[in-house]
């Protein structure tokens, strides 16, 4: 174990990856020679060669679909967007094509390509470089989503990412990038995806987050203990596959359940797990399911207006306690 | 070319087209019988392109293809009754009904799929050879795709990280003068994409994309070269498709002069009118791939369709 960087958690499991498995290849802007917009390939190009850690132009729908071709000729390509919401500029090739070319080749190949890219708000980064698009991959069927939270999660889960034979959407917090955390050094170190990690346990309230929402509500839920509060936090760590399991359980032992998540609040991922679990805990609930997401508007500029939008740990508390 | 190799390639050739023909004679009737499902899109009139171009081809190749893609698949050796059964949405189908037309893949014969979004293959092309050049194989890849996928951005994307890097891939651009009902002199300025290669520091070449040993020549060539680790080439081949551009499109928007003068030197024609095979070969020919149409069609035919089960699989692999 050691107290490293989220992105140099990053960097080791593509390091350990890339020297476990020759088929492992990262591509994208900025990737090589600068080692990363936000430093998480710093050193691969000198060690792994320009054709493993391959610099590419500007062109995100042609660099994404390439990792798809090379995909299904049996490399690991570990794709770059520097910022997720270029997604936007690639999403045929990743909608359309890379989760789809398994389902309509009737099963005869797989794409295991990792599109790696950072999520969320809270740098001043405004409306095209702030978004949360998880869920929009999520709604396209045929591709794991994946929102780590910290530095040995983020490590772990893009280690299974890489091995896994599916398209996976990593997302990555760029307001984590910098922040420390311990991480195991074990090069085996992997974490099973749809398996939900339990950070605190509690009685009172079940909280469901991903991403850096995780350590938003673990702040909230150290304020909260103080009060004699107890919360069960769920990180759900992947989108997709969804871990309905743990939520059930958990919310079936407090009878309240608060979602919270990064991306814009209506037609997201709060909806979505508020209604597949329904059936099961109707009858449990002792409070209507509660949600907060980034307001529904763009993301602006200035930190004045932008912070307000986004969920935070005050938000988390305050709502806690309005269900309670 | 010795007079016995020129029969040699007369015959593989006339063969290739002829049995693209009536593959998609075959599936136009299937249509108008109600039992195709969806559309497809026709390669009539255009086999020239796929014949010479596959013909060019080593068994450890790929190809990129389109949502025109019937005669690329069959030129490259796809199985017939499997095409054909997925093209009817039947179980014995490549994908098991999951693709249909549109998404013929054969990765046994190195056909990296057919693609519904127009260019959407280049890319996914593009990425194959530069598995290969990662690899340090020498398979190479080729791209087929329209004049109108030559608008799109994937296209512009792929043939600059194509030149750059070298990569073992020759993009095949089938100039058929039309996107659906736009005529390409009514959307570009300068109506040959091969000239576009210059703006890349590629090779760009067009030729008569109706003439299969011209297209073979000229395939075998750039083939060649992006083998031997000399980068991408882009070849134009000029050709004109004679259906609307999927069955039932009537194709109204085209003039009935241009249909007849491209129908008076399509492919087929061309090649008889060379007089390098007989009558009889001719004739010979006709009959072996008759039957394989008919037993490709029966089979279809017959092929049950996959249970509902089936949409559930192959989502995700293990």
């Amino acid at each position: 174990m050691k107290n490293i960087m989220y992105r140099d958690a990053i960097l080791e499991a593509l390091d350990e990856e890339m020297a476990r498995d020759d088929s492992v290849f990262c591509m994208g802007e900025d990737v090589g020679v600068l080692g990363g917009n936000f430093n998480c390939t710093v050193g691969l190009m000198e060690k792994y060669g320009d054709l493993r850690c391959k610099d590419t132009p500007i062109s995100e729908q042609g660099f994404v679909g390439m990792g798809v071709g090379a995909a299904l000729r049996g490399l690991r390509p570990v794709v770059e967007l520097m910022f997720g919401d270029f997604i936007m500029v690639a999403m045929d090739q990743i909608c359309n094509q890379m989760a789809k070319i398994t389902y309509m080749s009737g099963g005869q190949v797989h794409v295991p390509m990792v599109i790696r890219m950072p999520m969320g708000g809270g740098r001043s980064s405004a409306a095209q470089h702030s978004q949360s698009f998880h869920a929009w991959v999520a709604h396209c069927p045929g591709m794991k989503v994946v929102v780590p939270s910290s530095g040995s999660e983020a490590k772990g889960l893009l280690k299974t990412a890489i091995r896994d034979n599916n398209p996976v959407m990593f997302f990555e917090h760029k307001m984590l990038y910098t922040a420390k955390f311990d991480v195991p050094d074990d090069e085996d170190y992997t974490i099973p995806f749809g398996k939900a990690r339990m950070v605190t346990e509690g009685d009172d309230i079940t909280i469901v987050t991903n991403s850096i929402m995780t350590i938003k509500a673990e702040k909230a839920i150290k304020k909260l203990k103080a009060e004699g509060i107890g919360a069960d936090l769920i990180d759900l760590r992947t989108i997709v596959p969804l871990d309905t399991e743990t939520i059930i359980k958990s919310v079936k032992k407090t009878g309240k359940l608060l979602i919270v998540d990064e991306g814009h609040e209506s037609f997201g991922i709060s909806g979505e797990i508020a209604t597949r679990i329904m059936p099961e805990v109707f009858y449990d609930l002792e409070a209507p399911v509660r949600r907060l997401g980034t307001a529904d508007v763009p993301l602006p500029f200035s930190p004045a207006l932008e912070f307000p939008l986004i969920p935070d740990d005050k938000k988390i508390y305050a709502a806690v306690r309005e269900m309670l | 070319m010795t007079k016995q190799e020129q029969k040699e390639m007369a015959l593989k050739f006339y063969t290739i087209m002829y049995r693209t023909r009536r593959f998609e004679e075959e599936v136009f009737e299937f249509y108008k019988r109600g039992l195709m499902p969806g559309l497809a899109h026709l390669y009539l009139g255009e086999e020239a392109v796929a014949a010479g171009v596959c013909g060019a081809l080593e068994d450890r190749d790929f190809i990129g293809s389109t949502h025109r893609g019937h005669g690329h698949l069959v030129s490259r050796g796809a199985d017939l009754k499997r095409m054909m059964a997925e093209i009817l949405g039947k179980e014995t189908g490549y994908s098991k009904g999951k693709g249909g037309s549109m998404h013929i893949m054969a990765m046994d014969k190195g056909i990296l799929g057919a693609n519904g979004i127009v260019g959407g293959e280049i890319p996914i092309a593009t990425g194959s050879a530069y598995a290969s050049l990662y690899k340090g194989t020498d398979e190479v890849t080729v791209c087929f795709f329209g004049d109108s996928a030559a608008n799109e951005g994937a296209f512009h994307e792929s043939v600059n990280m194509a030149a750059a890097w070298n990569l073992p891939i020759v993009f095949v651009v089938e100039n058929n003068l039309y996107g659906i009902s736009v005529d390409i002199r009514r959307v570009t300025k300068e109506h040959h994409i091969a000239k576009r290669a210059a703006g890349y520091g590629i090779e760009g070449i067009t030729i008569d994309g109706n003439d299969v040993s011209k297209v073979y020549e000229t395939a075998k060539e750039a083939i060649n070269k992006a083998r031997k680790g000399d980068g991408p080439t882009i070849i134009e081949c000029l050709t004109y498709r004679w259906q609307g551009h999927h069955v039932g499109d009537p194709g109204i928007y085209r003039p009935e002069e241009e249909i007849a003068e491209w129908k008076a030197k399509e492919p087929i024609i061309k090649l008889e009118a060379l007089n390098f095979l007989t009558k009889e070969e001719i004739d010979e020919i006709k009959e072996s791939v008759e039957k394989e149409i008919q037993e490709a069609c029966q089979f279809a035919e017959e092929s049950p369709y996959a249970p509902e089960s089936e949409a559930y699989t192959d989502v995700f692999v293990d």
